[in-house]
């Protein structure tokens, strides 16, 4: 039908070329806290065209799996991406697609760690590590805030969580399970994409490595890759937060609506990560803890209040 | 039925010959030849049984008066059969090119026809008797396989932990077929006694303590069959005897559920800690036999509210997965042997860059690595998929969603656990630099070995990737055995239409992956492209010690654990003004072995002291003793009746 291909269309626009603008206002968001003009709005964008233009330089201790991780970890970014509902059906949906949307970013961390390890490096080592450490202790709160969603909704489609399947909202958002489950999502959306204060995007130190420093070897169109890769999946994560407070409905309005959302997210993650130091390592897991036990909370406050 | 027999047959046949003939490579030759032509001959009827779903029942004449002695083929025994005789055909060619030149090796041979048919056997075996005595032969033979290179002294006691551990299986297994016979004895106590003996081969924690001992000791290729084949008989079992003993209370799914958790959880953890190569695979065998426990525990807890759908996906996640595990750890573990042949050892800290040196070798043990862990574009994934749907809709149970939830979380973390396993694995021993220089070969002369050894490597992987695609296949001779399984279940078990989006998802995922590769390599990568050194942050001489070591990078999670790992240490600080030496060591012993098991055995020693004064040391004294007992216990059934 002519909406569904008008609505493929928006989807894909969205989803493949308003990415690297988030990273582009957080940017100005923290530059604006420290009394700086920043970057321009759309200098990501300037960064990858720059990165395409350039050659590679493969480290003599890499193997194919170094050449080959970059597009994988682009094509299961991507196809998470398609199974995310924007202001309508995502292009690809069926009961039980919330397991494929966390498998497939789970794909895309076994290439990274992968090619981290490639390079024989202990900087790369170390971030290898400890991705792989808080990916499975982040995993346990985004399972757990995914079922509490699948309760509340009554579908395990990523359709129907962000409220897609019902008339007038799922719930409605002053619930307090809802609030915990959003608390929940941004910091699992702090953890999975390196904001602070996990991880400081910002630098490649020693200090501060967990994703940052998986990607000292990468060069040219491969970093390109790597990154657009990166913003794609804050894309997705903070589609997901803003979806649990803000059920989505049908229409380019919704839409519409969706993306400005996502501009305000956007700058609350500028805010989070201008007022917050970035954590000492011992700490983060006790911060996922914490998350896993908000997300169980959330569970609490749903099973007893009732109404799901 | 008469083909079935013939595989047998030829089975045996190709045993007694191999134990007659001595010259090697006549021996090799029979022996591993036989095995692939016994099990390719019984692989054709059971996909054919499979897929028309029929049911066939012949009774031998019995040697003993009062007992039958009958087989029968129906869709699940099919189903095992097809995973058991697919393995071992494997298994038989890569043992053809790994046993060449290895006359120490070949003294075991003949058992490797007689496990593989005694595992049939088991599968095909319908009534008590007979099922526990191929049950027998099944862990005798693998015992004698496992004890192959019994002039290690790791080997002897792996091989003695594995038959006291068999044979306490075994001893269970015995009561709940009596008691089954006679119809005595609540259920309740079967259901349990079964759990234990079934539980046991198949690895279930606390049971599985035999497992990650008797792995790393064998060789590889029998590892790869009784990870990949022989645990499955437990399984097997335990789904034979559900339809016996009537519908199951909700603790019976409920027991299974958290065992399944259990062993899911703790078996990648440990696996995260090990740094013998095969000690990992091993665990990570304890955590899938996890995460099939666990459906079958759905399956029954379906049963008990009479809910078709969960039933199902509970029973038919786990069968899927069996399957799954059967190719993909068998991969896993013919791989390994191919490593373990070309450097001299297993230890992963040893090893490095091996991905450039055995390139066939690397890439087909990351496919499969990739696969296990559950990850799509591949079969381990839709297995998984199936029980996670099943516990989704268990969500929505009144009160025991809390099974459901426990189970979900359950096998997220053991997934995620799973995963910095594997990339520990394949991080440290394919990728980077070599660490240490190989034992009596230099690092440059590694390469891959005969094509016998990784052709089975390559058609496994090939399996698991068409499975992937084309999942439908698998799923619908499934839903037949569901259907048998429980005759309660009222219409068909779902026919998952998404299963066909997921495999068009794969091949979309596989193809768009490759065109980007293409575009790729064509557009872009024709610009200068420079080979340098690993940034190194100005380093003057970095050198391959100075690589993430298996142990650092699982560190983090084992400080996360450590309440329950609890890792003992031992630390040799470094101590003067100019310090020598240092060193440090960790290791974690499994906790049911260390909190259980140990301590049970240690007691059950002390308390039997008083017969240690009895030993006599000698042969005839055993001899005679075993002789009264059984006279004694003749007279007992005689006189008194049982």
């Amino acid at each position: 039908m002519e909406s569904d291909s008008i609505s493929l269309v928006i989807h894909l626009s969205l989803l493949l070329l308003s990415p690297p603008l988030f990273l582009g206002i957080i940017a100005k968001t923290k530059a604006f806290f420290g009394g700086r003009q920043g970057p321009p709005l759309f200098q990501p964008y300037y960064d990858l065209v720059k990165l395409m233009k350039k050659g590679f330089v493969y480290s003599r201790s890499s193997s194919w799996v170094l050449r080959l991780a970059p597009i994988l970890i682009l094509t299961s970014i991507l196809f998470s991406g398609l199974l995310l509902p924007l202001g309508h059906e995502a292009p690809l949906h069926f009961e039980g697609d919330l397991i494929l949307f966390a498998y497939l970013l789970g794909l895309a961390r076994f290439f990274t760690i992968l090619a981290a390890m490639d390079v024989g490096s202990s900087f790369e080592g170390m971030g290898a590590s400890r991705e792989a450490t808080f990916g499975a202790l982040s995993e346990l709160s985004f399972f757990l805030g995914l079922i509490v969603l699948a309760i509340m909704t009554h579908s395990s489609s990523l359709t129907g969580l962000t409220g897609l399947l019902s008339e007038k909202g799922p719930y409605s958002p002053c619930h307090p399970s809802v609030l915990l489950l959003f608390v929940t999502f941004i910091l699992i959306l702090l953890t999975e994409n390196s904001r602070m204060p996990i991880d400081d995007p910002n630098t490649h130190l020693e200090l501060t490595m967990i994703h940052e420093v998986m990607i000292l070897d990468y060069s040219g169109p491969d970093l390109g890759i790597i990154l657009y890769g990166a913003s794609l999946k804050l894309f997705l994560m903070m589609v997901l937060a803003v979806s649990v407070l803000f059920p989505q409905t049908h229409g380019i309005q919704a839409t519409g609506w969706l993306f400005l959302k996502l501009v305000g997210l956007a700058i609350g993650i500028g805010v989070i990560e201008s007022i917050n130091a970035r954590l000492r390592l011992i700490k983060i897991p006790q911060i996922l803890i914490a998350n896993f036990v908000i997300a169980a909370f959330a569970l609490a406050v749903t099973l007893l209040k009732g109404g799901f | 039925m008469n083909v079935y027999f013939s595989s047998l047959v030829l089975l045996l046949v190709s045993a007694a010959l191999s134990r007659l003939i001595h010259h090697e490579s006549r021996k090799r030759l029979i022996g591993c030849g036989g095995v692939v032509l016994g099990s390719l001959l019984g692989l054709y009827p059971s996909l054919m049984t499979l897929m028309a779903g029929s049911f066939e029942l012949r009774v031998l004449p019995s040697p003993i008066p009062g007992l039958s002695a009958t087989f029968g083929v129906d869709a699940l025994s099919a189903f095992f059969l097809v995973a058991i005789f697919g393995l071992s055909a494997a298994t038989g060619v890569y043992s053809f090119g790994y046993l060449k030149n290895q006359p120490r090796l070949l003294q075991t041979l003949p058992f490797f026809p007689l496990l593989v048919a005694a595992m049939a056997a088991v599968v095909m075996a319908r009534d008590g008797f007979l099922f526990l005595v191929c049950w027998e032969i099944m862990s005798l033979a693998s015992f004698f396989l496992v004890t192959t290179e019994h002039e290690i002294k790791e080997v002897r006691v792996a091989g003695w932990i594995y038959l006291v551990a068999t044979h306490l299986a075994t001893s269970f297994l015995m009561v709940f077929f009596i008691l089954l016979s006679q119809k005595s004895g609540s259920f309740d106590l079967l259901f349990l006694f079964a759990v234990i003996g079934f539980g046991t081969k198949a690895g279930i924690f606390p049971f599985h303590v035999w497992l990650p001992q008797a792995h790393p000791a064998a060789p590889s290729a029998i590892s790869a069959l009784m990870s990949g084949a022989m645990i499955k008989t437990g399984i097997y079992g335990i789904l034979r005897v559900i339809p016996l003993l009537g519908p199951p209370p909700l603790w019976w799914g409920g027991l299974l559920m958290v065992m399944g958790i259990l062993s899911a959880v703790l078996g990648a953890l440990y696996s995260l800690m090990q740094q013998d190569l095969k000690r990992l695979l091993a665990y990570s065998s304890v955590e899938n036999i996890g995460i099939i426990t666990m459906g079958v525990g759905l399956g029954l807890m379906g049963m008990t509210r009479h809910d078709l759908i969960v039933t199902s996906l509970g029973f038919g996640g786990a069968l899927f997965h069996v399957w799954n595990h059967t190719i993909l750890k068998g991969a896993l573990f013919l791989g390994t042997g191919v490593v373990v042949h070309a450097t001299h050892t297993r230890m992963i800290d040893r090893l490095g860059g091996l991905l450039k040196r055995l390139p066939v070798t690397g890439t087909m043990f990351l496919i499969a690595s990739l696969a296990l862990c559950g990850l799509p574009p591949l079969n381990g994934f839709v297995s998984e998929w199936i029980i996670y749907r099943g516990l989704l809709a268990g969500t929505q149970w009144p009160i025991d969603r809390f099974f459901a939830i426990a189970g979900i979380l359950g096998i997220a973390l053991a997934g995620g656990l799973i995963l910095a396993s594997f990339t520990k694995v394949i991080g440290v021993s394919f990728l980077g630099e070599p660490r240490h220089e190989v034992p009596n070969k230099g690092i440059g002369e590694l390469h891959e070995g005969s094509l016998y050894l990784f052709l089975p490597l390559v058609f496994l992987v090939t399996i698991g990737l068409l499975i992937g695609i084309f999942p439908k296949f698998i799923w619908s001779p499934i839903r037949t055995i569901v259907q048998d399984l429980d005759p309660s279940l009222i219409g068909m078990p779902p026919e998952l239409i998404s299963l066909s989006l997921i495999g068009r998802i794969f091949a979309g995922f596989l193809a768009l992956s490759g065109a980007l590769l293409l575009f790729y390599r064509i557009f872009i990568r024709q610009k200068n492209n420079r080979r340098a050194v690993t940034w190194d942050c100005g380093y003057s001489a970095p050198s391959p010690r100075m690589q993430y070591s298996s142990s650092s990078f699982a560190e983090p999670l084992s400080i996360f654990f450590r309440s329950i790992l609890r890792p003992q240490t031992l630390l040799k600080k470094p101590s003067g003004i100019f310090p020598q030496t240092a060193s440090f060591a960790e290791d974690v012993e499994d906790l049911a072995l260390q909190r259980f098991f140990r301590p049970l055995f240690g007691a059950f020693a002390r308390s039997l002291g008083l017969f240690r004064k009895m030993q006599r040391g000698t042969i005839q004294a055993y001899l005679a003793m075993i002789f009264i007992a059984l006279i004694a216990l003749l007279v007992w059934e005689v006189w008194f009746g049982i």
